[in-house]
């Protein structure tokens, strides 16, 4: 009886915590329409304030606390609102979700980078964790506080949203916020108390971790992703119901862990780690169960579009990487020939997104995780025969690709998102660190063993990609051809499809598609690059751990290939090379070193602003160059020659990588005088610089004038040619 | 069939027999639930009781498209294009998905040439669907209609944002898809339309089908006349719908 009402004590002070986290999200969910990813991270920077203050310069407790709570955190929420979240009024889902997970990876990096990570840090709970007793049981002075705290916070925000005036304006803004502005409400004052009170809500479950957990900062700002699964028990809308499932997931970690050593089935090994990953477990269960919504219709009219690319523009893409990635390799050092071929294989898991999020809008966050199962296939499957593993792993995950798929194909938007990262992060917790295992007595089953496994590199017919350089092609080929069928996919009927389904569900079904099926194929096909990505990804490392394919690792995959533009095969690429810059930029500038976990946050961030991403608009600045064969020409020839000079070592590598960047740079300069000279009055009137004629209005504008354009405009307006010479 | 939305019953209890080769209208006030009895016949939503039967198959329990493939199309009310696709795509994923599951061996690309000339689309193939101005969007939404080759054409609306010259084009092109032994039912509030080119004219009202009938006979049906013209302290706050109705009556 003790010990139930222990435990029990136990799991209601841990679901107080989740409940002051998870109204956090709720109330700037219901208020700004924003599924905040980052809650947790904010949280989790809260905590390493408080810390700051009150261990390491010796604050005393109530200050500290303040500090955070009251001047930090709500400032915090009010720049997050100003700067970033305003801007994003009106984008879609995906724009929003990933403008919060770079947040979220961003302030990961930041945390890293003030308080160094695997750093003892001396915390205590609060009143030095001192106890009472209640019907004989020990409770501590901090669990009763986090219970009062939560009882508070209840009480509090149910009294702000129904019986103030900002409260019911916040409401009413949710609802519909031209209405409201109308009626008088000010929404972007609503929005800022909703984001300021949500961080200091943050802050505070964050705060009331510290004494309890060690200060880690990828693991905190996880944790409270735990809080996550109570916001979905209310719907993100309820806050009773998210206090019922912050309840039961206090309570079920808490007797889970007192009660599991009792049970003997649950005594195994490989359950020792099972009690983490509940609560994940349990917001990917909810998310399931949430009652079934109608087949979405049309969305809004999107910002973002991708053109499909020409077979040609494909081809000569997929050429340039493979030949440009030969010619690189030779000049570089085996190191660097590591980092090219790296650049490649996150190019390849990124591709899996251009099908999956780019073609048919569904997000996901666990392709980093697919690519971590291709990769321990390869480790186990491939020893004998590589050629034999790549397959098992392509064909393995997208089996569990269309698996995950399965119960989640009616999920979209952030749902789905949570639900991917909620599998993301059950596999980090838990499945990865499975020791092996039979299923029934059939076949085994091996993860990473509890540590890291060694995978072979591929050999084709006996030739050998054992050296880096060869590992550095083998991936650019294998990425080539990839993107190739990618490109392939989008010009076909079923990219047709893919794109039809992210439009309108409701119209795709009503002219027969069955969209269970596209759904699942396109899960498959995107985990299956993933995997091959991973098997190959795997190679290249020869030894890989659960860490190398985390959810937080996987953050940044995605929010680049977005950033580069998550409908071409240009943003996967953008992925993979931002990816290996970034890894390689401390080598080259040590004090940058803690900088870089930082950037792809900051550059996700932005995204608000071209949702269509980077590559797009670099396609756009280049069509002049695409257009005239005379500046391609002189774009080769200049590329060829400094080729030429690195080669004969006259100019080092850097020279030859700045020249080559500043050569490219300026193509589409030269290709717009190139183009101008093109269209001379001899070249033909009212042509432009690919020989179609241009409307007369913009004439002046993309060529000069000249003598014909007068007589012409003169005739249509009716003036003598005589009258217009004079003037002339 | 009938379907409750909480405690509001949006269609009660009513029936409509559409028949092949013939031009099935269906007409009523915003609200009487017109759109909702498209919606349970095209599997989108569920009705409470009732059932949809196609050719003396029960359809109720199919998803939306089985009866898709079982020759059931439609075009929406509040257009469902594929926005950031262009015109010839929105037609080509529908015939593509067809060769799926019609295996009768037409080529997608024959079916979208010729749907795109008999709609008149052959001008502005390539242009982005979602720059286009509603009247053509509906022709497109027709247009992606009938490259499923349906028996029976389930239209919601098809003339709002018409111009008085498109209307009538399209009225004649729905009649002569009727000629060739089309199923067509007709949603509209163009009641002119409808009288024109009806063959059974259904009308909803309050859910309920209170009169069934040609043209004529509708004209002149008591119930219609007392439901749309009614006594005005009773139908003060109808919507504007009715009221323009009763003008067209």
């Amino acid at each position: 009886m003790d010990k139930l009402l222990t435990f029990s004590i136990t799991g209601l002070s841990l679901a107080a915590i989740y409940a002051i986290g998870a109204s956090g999200l709720v109330l700037t969910y219901t208020t700004t329409g924003i599924f905040n990813f980052a809650h947790g991270a904010i949280g989790m920077i809260g905590a390493f304030a408080y810390w700051q203050l009150r261990f390491d310069w010796g604050w005393p407790a109530p200050i500290a606390l303040a500090v955070v709570l009251v001047v930090m955190a709500p400032l915090f929420g009010v720049f997050l609102e100003a700067v970033i979240m305003r801007s994003l009024e009106g984008t879609s889902d995906a724009t929003k979700l990933v403008v919060s997970i770079s947040l979220l990876s961003g302030l990961i990096g930041l945390a890293n980078w003030i308080w160094q990570p695997g750093v003892q840090r001396p915390t205590s709970r609060f009143f030095q964790g001192s106890k009472f007793t209640v019907f004989g049981v020990f409770v501590s002075w901090h669990e009763a506080t986090a219970l009062l705290l939560a009882v508070g916070v209840a009480l509090a925000l149910r009294f702000l949203l129904h019986r103030t005036g900002i409260g019911i304006a916040m409401r009413a803004a949710v609802d519909d916020r031209d209405l409201a502005m109308l009626n008088g409400a000010r929404p972007n004052r609503g929005s800022m108390l909703a984001w300021a009170l949500g961080c200091s809500l943050a802050a505070l479950s964050g705060i009331l971790f510290v004494g309890t957990l060690g200060l880690e900062a990828g693991v905190l700002a996880l944790l409270i992703v735990n809080a996550y699964a109570a916001a979905i028990v209310g719907r993100l809308r309820s806050l009773p119901l998210t206090f019922v499932g912050a309840l039961i997931l206090g309570l079920g970690e808490a007797y889970w862990q007192g009660y599991r050593a009792d049970v003997s089935f649950l005594s195994g090994s490989n359950l020792s780690t099972f009690g983490s990953a509940i609560p994940v477990m349990i917001l990917f269960a909810v998310l399931l169960v949430l009652p079934n919504p109608r087949l979405k219709g049309r969305a809004a009219r999107s910002r973002e579009f991708f053109a499909a690319p020409s077979r040609g523009a494909a081809l000569a893409f997929s050429g340039v990487m493979v030949v440009g990635a030969y010619v690189i390799s030779g000049f570089m050092t085996r190191a660097h020939q590591i980092d090219l071929a790296e650049a490649f294989a996150f190019a390849i898991i990124a591709l899996s997104f251009v099908p999956l999020v780019g073609m048919a809008g569904r997000v996901s966050l666990c392709q980093l995780s697919f690519a971590g199962i291709g990769a321990v296939t390869m480790a186990h499957l491939g020893n004998e025969n590589s050629l034999r593993g790549l397959v098992a792993a392509v064909v393995i995950t997208a089996a569990v690709g269309a698996l995950v798929a399965l119960p989640a194909l009616r999920l979209s938007g952030i749902y789905l998102a949570l639900a991917t990262a909620a599998f993301a992060v059950a596999l980090d917790r838990w499945v990865f660190q499975l020791r092996s295992f039979e299923v029934f007595g059939l076949f085994p089953v091996k993860f990473f063993e509890a540590g890291s496994v060694s995978v072979n590199r591929v050999e084709v017919g006996g030739i050998s990609t054992a050296s880096p350089r060869a590992q550095a092609m083998l991936l650019s080929i294998v990425f080539a051809l990839l993107a190739l069928f990618v490109t392939w996919i989008r010009r076909n009927a079923f990219g047709r499809r893919l794109l039809a389904l992210k439009e309108s569900e409701a119209a795709c079904a009503t002219f027969g598609m069955n969209l269970t099926l596209a759904k699942l194929t396109v899960f498959a096909l995107a985990a299956g690059i993933a995997g091959l990505g991973g098997a190959l990804y795997g190679g290249l490392l020869q030894s890989v751990n659960p860490g190398h394919f985390s959810f937080v690792t996987g953050l940044p995959v995605f929010m680049l290939a977005v950033v580069g533009g998550i409908g071409s095969v240009g943003g996967a690429l953008n992925a993979g090379i931002g990816l290996a810059t970034l890894a390689v930029i401390p080598n080259l500038i040590p004090a940058l070193e803690k900088v870089m976990p930082v950037m792809p946050g900051l550059v996700g961030i932005g995204l608000g602003r071209n949702p269509s991403g980077g590559v797009q608009k670099m396609t756009e600045a280049f069509a002049p160059v695409r257009r005239s064969p005379r500046a391609l020409l002189a774009l080769t020839g200049a590329l060829a020659l400094l080729t030429v000079l690195r080669s004969i070592d006259v100019i080092g590598n850097w020279p030859y990588v700045l020249l080559a960047m500043a050569v490219a740079f300026a193509s589409p300069l030269v290709a717009t005088t190139l183009g101008g000279r093109g269209s001379d009055p001899a070249a033909g009137e009212g042509a432009g610089e690919d020989g179609e004629p241009i409307a007369l209005e913009w004439v002046g504008l993309l060529r000069p004038f000249t003598d014909d354009d007068r007589k012409s405009m003169d005739l249509s307006l009716g003036h003598s040619s005589g009258v217009s010479r004079g003037t002339a | 069939m009938t379907v409750r939305f909480g405690g509001k019953v949006a269609v009660d209890e009513a029936s409509l027999v559409a028949e092949p080769g013939r031009i099935t209208g269906l007409i009523g006030a915003n609200g009487a639930g017109k759109t909702t009895l498209f919606n349970v016949v095209t599997g989108l939503l569920a009705p409470d009781a009732g059932e949809v039967v196609l050719d003396g198959r029960d359809l109720t329990r199919l998803p939306p498209y089985k009866r898709a493939r079982l020759g059931l199309a439609r075009t929406f009310q509040r257009l469902e294009l594929l926005g950031t696709m262009t015109v010839r795509e929105n037609i080509a994923v529908a015939a593509e998905t067809r060769r799926g599951w019609a295996r009768d061996g037409v080529r997608p690309a024959r079916v979208v040439d010729a749907v795109l000339d008999r709609i008149g689309l052959r001008d502005i193939a390539d242009v982005r669907a979602d720059t286009l101005p509603t009247g053509i969007a509906r022709l497109v939404e027709l247009a992606r209609a009938l490259a499923t080759k349906p028996e029976v054409l389930l239209l919601d609306e098809p003339a709002s944002g018409q111009t008085e010259q498109e209307t009538e084009k399209f009225g004649s092109m729905l009649q002569v898809l009727a000629g060739e032994g089309m199923t067509v039912v007709l949603v509209e509030h163009d009641v002119p339309l409808v009288m024109a080119i009806c063959d059974v004219v259904h009308v909803l009202d309050f859910g309920r089908i209170i009169a069934v009938g040609t043209p004529e006979e509708i004209r002149h049906d008591a119930n219609v006349i007392a439901a749309y013209l009614g006594s005005p302290e009773q139908r003060d706050g109808e919507p504007s719908g009715a009221a323009r109705h009763s003008r067209c009556l």
